[in-house]
C-alpha cells in the first residue's frame, strides 16, 4: 500500500472511530433521557409505576385548584374527563395556568399516587392546545366542543 | 386593494422566479450568453415584487385592515405601531413572507457583489437560488398566503399580537436570526454551481468564504439574540433550553462553523473539496430543518406555528426534493473531485479535521435527539420527550474536547508541524492556564467547583494560546506596532472569534455553576436574602398600558447596606385577547444579573415570586458579538477585495486589447 494511501485509510479510520463512539455514547445518553408521556387515563390504569420520571398531559380540573395561602405549594387534578391525577407543585405557575386549561407536567407519581410535577407548562395561546394534550383527550374521546388545535404563534 | 396588489406581486414574483430558476442554468450549460445575462435583471425583478408584497402586508397592518385574515389574526387597533409593523413576521403566513423577502435580499447582494466571479458561475448560482426561491413562493400561494381575505364579514377588531411577542426581543430576534438562516442558502447555490459546472478550485472556496463568514455572523447574533429575549420574557432564569426549535438553528451553526473552518483549509491548500460541498449542503438542510420543525405543528414549543398537514407536506415535499437532489448530485459529482492528501497529523489541516468531526458529530447528536421523539411517535404511537440533560450529557464534553483544539489550530502549521514546536510553544500556555484556572474561583469567588476550574482553564488556554499566536507573529517584525498592522483582517477575526469563544465560555460556566435562585412569598415590607442581596417587598399598585392593564411590585435591593437599585417586576393581562404575561424585571450588570419574575397575588398585598442572581450571564451574549464581529471581519479581509479589483483590471485589460487589434487593421 502507497504512504498517501496508508494514510488517508488511517484518517478514515480515526474519523470512524470517533463517530463510533459518538454514536455509543448518545445512544446511551438518549436511552437514560427518554420521558414517556402518559394521559391522566393510563396513570389511573396503572400503567406507571412510582419514581418513575414521565409528562402527563390533560386539562386542568375546573374548580380543583387549591393554592395555599403561606407558601407556593399548588396542588390541582389534571384530567382527560375519563380519569383524574391529583398533581402537586412548587412553584411559580406558568402564566396561561388556568383552570379548563390544557397543560403537560412533568414529574414522577409518588407512593400515594400524587404526581410531585417538578414542571408545569402551558401554552401561550390561550385558544392553542398542545399536540400532546389533544392526544391525550383524543384517546378517551372526550375533547370537548371547539377545542381543536388552531393557528397560533 | 393594496392586498390584493401584494397576492399579484406574489405571482409575479413567481413567474420571475420561474424563469430565474431556468434560463440561467441553461444559459450556462449550453454557453447562450443572452440567458446567462438575465440572471441579474430576473434578480432585481423577484426582489422588487416581494418587497411589493411585504410592504403591502406592512400597509394592511398599520392601516387596520382587518379584512384580511392574518392581519385580523395578529393584530389590534390598540397595538402600538411598532408592533403592528412588526407583526408581519408574527404569525406563520407573515414571517415566511420574511423569510422569502430575506432570500431575495441576498440573492440579490450575490448579484451585485458578483463582478469578480465569471459570469456563467453567477448565473448558476442565481439559477440555484432562483429555483428555491421558485418553491418558496408557490408555498405561499398554495398554503399560505398572507394576503386571503375574511369574505363576507370582516371582524370589527383583531385578535392581537400574541403578548409574548409585544417586545424588543420581537422586532429583533426573528428578522435575524431567518437572515442568518437564508444567508446558508447561498454558500448551499455556491457548492450546487460549483458541482454543476464541475468548478471545485481555490478560487471558488474564496468566493464562497465571505458569504459563508457573514451568513455565520448573522446566524450567531440571530441565536444570541433569542437566547437573550428567551432568557428575560420567558422567566424561567435559563438562557437556553434545548428546545426542539432552538436546536435546528444550534445544528444549522455546527454545520456552519464546520463549514467556515473546512473552507479555509479548501481555499488555503486545496483539500477538503467534497467535504466542504457536503458541509454547505448540510448547513442548508439545517436551515430546511428549521422552517419544517416549526411551521409542520409536529412539535409543542413556544415556537411552533399552527399544525396544517398540508404545509407540512409540502415543506417535506421541498425538503426532499432540495436535499435529496444536491445529495444525488454530490454523490455523482464528487468522485470527479481529485483532493490531494498531503498532510502530516500534526499539522493545521488535521486539527481543522477533528474540529470538523466534533463540531458534526455534535450538530448530527443534537439532530438525533430533536428528531428521536418525531420517528418514535411515528413508529410506536407514544409520546415521548428527550430533554436537556441528553443534550448536556452529549454537548458539554464535545465542546470542552473541541475548545482543547481551539487552543492548538492557530499555533499549529499548515502541512507539518513539528511535535517538540507544538510542544515548546504550548507548554507555557498550559502552564499560564492552569495557574488561572485554578487560582482565579478561589480568590475571586472564594468558592471551588471542579466544573468551573476545567472550564476557566479551557478558556484561558484559548485566550493564551491567541496571545501566544500573535507575539510570535509580531516578534519578526521592528516594531509591535508594525507588526500588529500587518496581520490580516482575517487573522483579527479569527482572533476575535476565538476569544468570543472564550468569553462565552466564561458566561456559560459562571452562570450555570454559581447562579442562586429562591422562590418565595413576600409580603409589603418583608425581605429576604439572596448571596449578598437583600430583596424588600415595598408594596404593589394597578398599572395600565395602551393595550395591557396589570400589576407591578416595587423591590429595593440592598448590598453591604447600601441602596442598590429598585425594582419593578409586573403582572400584565392583554385585554383584547385575555392573556396573561409576566414582565421580569432585571438589574444587568457586567458580573451579575439581578432578577425577578413575579408569580401571583396571594391576598393583603403579598405576591410570590422568583429571585436570581446570576453572575456572568451578560457575557454569554457578550461573546456572541465577539464572534459575529469576528466572522464579520474576516469577510472584510483585503484578499477577497483585491480579487475583484484585479479581475475588473483583467476585464478592462481584455477590452483594451481588443480595440487595439480592431484599430490595426484600420
Amino acid at each position: 500500500m502507497k504512504a498517501h494511501r496508508r494514510k488517508r485509510l488511517s484518517v478514515i479510520l480515526f474519523v470512524a472511530a470517533g463517530l463510533s463512539v459518538a454514536v455509543g455514547l448518545t445512544l446511551y445518553a438518549l436511552s437514560q433521557n427518554i420521558d414517556l408521556f402518559y394521559t391522566p387515563t393510563q396513570v389511573a390504569q396503572g400503567e406507571v409505576n412510582a419514581g418513575q420520571r414521565i409528562r402527563i398531559g390533560g386539562m386542568v380540573r375546573e374548580g380543583s385548584v387549591q393554592s395555599a395561602a403561606d407558601s407556593l405549594a399548588v396542588r390541582f387534578v389534571a384530567t382527560d374527563y375519563a380519569n383524574d391525577v391529583p398533581i402537586y407543585h412548587e412553584g411559580i405557575l406558568p402564566d396561561l395556568f388556568r383552570e379548563g386549561q390544557g397543560i403537560v407536567v412533568e414529574g414522577s407519581l409518588d407512593n400515594a399516587g400524587v404526581f410531585q410535577a417538578s414542571r408545569v407548562l402551558a401554552k401561550h395561546d390561550e385558544n392553542y392546545m398542545s399536540p400532546e394534550v389533544k392526544a391525550a383527550l383524543d384517546a378517551v374521546g372526550t375533547a370537548p366542543e371547539g377545542a381543536a388545535t388552531r393557528p397560533g404563534t | 386593494m393594496i392586498p390584493e396588489l401584494g397576492s399579484f406581486s406574489l405571482i409575479l414574483a413567481l413567474c420571475l422566479s420561474a424563469l430565474l430558476g431556468s434560463l440561467p442554468i441553461a444559459g450556462a450549460h449550453y454557453n447562450n450568453p443572452v440567458w446567462i445575462s438575465m440572471a441579474r435583471p430576473l434578480t432585481a425583478g423577484v426582489f422588487v415584487f416581494l418587497g411589493l408584497a411585504i410592504s403591502a402586508l406592512a400597509y394592511a397592518f398599520i392601516t387596520d385592515d382587518f379584512s384580511v385574515s392574518f392581519v385580523a389574526q395578529h393584530s389590534n387597533t390598540l397595538l402600538p405601531m411598532r408592533y403592528k409593523f412588526t407583526a408581519v413576521w408574527g404569525g406563520h403566513e407573515g414571517s415566511f413572507l420574511l423569510w422569502t423577502f430575506m432570500l431575495a435580499g441576498w440573492m440579490l447582494s450575490v448579484g451585485v457583489f458578483s463582478k469578480s466571479m465569471p459570469e456563467e458561475f453567477v448565473a448558476r448560482v442565481l439559477g440555484v437560488l432562483g429555483i428555491l426561491i421558485f418553491g418558496y413562493i408557490l408555498f405561499m400561494l398554495a398554503t399560505s398566503n398572507p394576503f386571503d381575505r375574511i369574505v363576507p364579514l370582516p371582524p370589527a377588531d383583531g385578535a392581537d399580537l400574541n403578548s409574548a411577542l409585544q417586545d424588543i426581543g420581537f422586532i429583533l430576534h426573528p428578522p435575524t436570526l431567518y437572515m442568518g438562516y437564508v444567508g446558508f442558502s447561498v454558500v448551499f447555490a455556491f457548492a450546487i454551481a460549483a458541482l454543476l459546472s464541475g468548478r471545485m478550485d481555490a478560487a471558488w472556496a474564496r468566493w464562497s468564504r465571505p458569504w459563508a463568514n457573514v451568513a455565520w455572523a448573522v446566524l450567531t447574533v440571530g441565536i444570541a439574540l433569542g437566547s437573550w429575549w428567551a432568557y428575560y420574557e420567558l422567566g424561567w432564569g435559563g438562557w437556553w433550553a434545548w428546545d426542539p426549535v432552538e436546536n435546528p438553528p444550534m445544528i444549522t451553526w455546527l454545520f456552519g462553523t464546520a463549514l467556515i473552518h473546512s473552507l479555509a483549509v479548501t481555499e488555503k491548500r486545496g483539500m477538503f473539496k467534497s467535504w466542504t460541498v457536503l458541509l454547505a449542503i448540510l448547513a442548508f438542510s439545517g436551515s430546511l430543518l428549521g422552517t419544517f420543525i416549526t411551521r409542520s405543528g409536529l412539535l409543542t414549543s413556544v415556537h411552533a406555528f399552527a399544525s396544517d398537514p398540508s404545509r407540512g407536506f409540502f415543506i417535506l415535499g421541498i425538503l426532499g426534493i432540495s436535499i435529496g437532489g444536491s445529495l444525488l448530485l454530490f454523490a455523482l459529482r464528487a468522485p470527479l473531485m481529485k483532493g490531494s492528501f498531503g498532510f502530516e497529523y500534526t499539522s493545521r489541516e488535521f486539527f481543522l479535521l477533528v474540529n470538523n468531526v466534533i463540531l458534526v458529530v455534535s450538530a448530527a447528536s443534537i439532530f438525533l435527539g430533536t428528531l428521536f421523539p418525531m420517528v418514535y411517535q411515528a413508529v410506536t404511537d407514544d409520546l415521548i420527550s428527550i430533554g436537556p440533560p441528553y443534550f448536556n450529557t452529549i454537548f458539554v464534553p464535545l465542546m470542552m474536547l473541541l475548545f482543547v483544539f481551539v487552543g492548538i489550530g492557530p499555533l499549529s502549521r499548515w502541512k507539518q508541524t513539528s511535535w517538540t514546536y507544538l510542544a515548546a510553544q504550548l507548554g507555557k500556555v498550559l502552564f499560564a492556564s492552569l495557574l488561572v484556572g485554578l487560582i482565579f474561583p478561589l480568590i475571586v469567588l472564594s468558592k471551588f467547583s471542579v466544573a468551573a476550574t476545567i472550564t476557566l482553564i479551557l478558556a484561558s488556554w484559548i485566550v493564551f494560546a491567541i496571545g501566544k499566536d500573535i507575539s510570535n507573529k509580531v516578534a519578526n517584525k521592528r516594531s509591535t506596532l508594525r507588526g500588529l498592522k500587518s496581520l490580516s483582517l482575517s487573522y483579527y477575526g479569527m482572533v476575535l472569534a476565538h476569544i468570543g469563544i472564550a468569553v462565552m465560555l466564561i458566561g456559560a460556566a459562571l452562570t450555570s455553576f454559581f447562579s442562586q435562585e429562591r422562590s418565595v412569598l413576600l409580603s409589603p415590607g418583608e425581605s429576604v436574602e439572596l448571596g449578598s442581596y437583600l430583596f424588600t417587598l415595598e408594596g404593589s399598585g394597578r398599572i395600565e398600558g395602551p393595550n395591557y392593564i396589570g400589576d407591578e411590585a416595587e423591590l429595593t435591593v440592598v448590598n453591604d447596606g447600601e441602596l442598590l437599585t429598585v425594582l419593578h417586576p409586573q403582572r400584565r393581562l392583554y385585554v383584547a385577547s385575555g392573556t396573561p404575561s409576566t414582565e421580569m424585571a432585571i438589574d444587568a450588570g457586567f458580573f451579575r444579573d439581578l432578577f425577578v419574575t413575579l408569580g401571583e397575588e396571594k391576598g393583603a398585598g403579598a405576591w410570590s415570586m422568583t429571585l436570581y442572581v446570576k453572575p456572568f450571564v451578560r457575557w454569554i451574549w457578550l461573546g456572541a458579538i465577539f464572534m459575529a464581529f469576528g466572522g464579520t471581519l474576516a469577510a472584510g479581509d483585503k484578499r477577497y477585495r483585491r480579487l475583484r479589483i484585479k479581475a475588473a483590471e483583467n476585464s478592462g485589460r481584455g477590452s483594451r486589447t481588443q480595440t487595439a487589434a480592431e484599430l490595426q487593421p484600420a
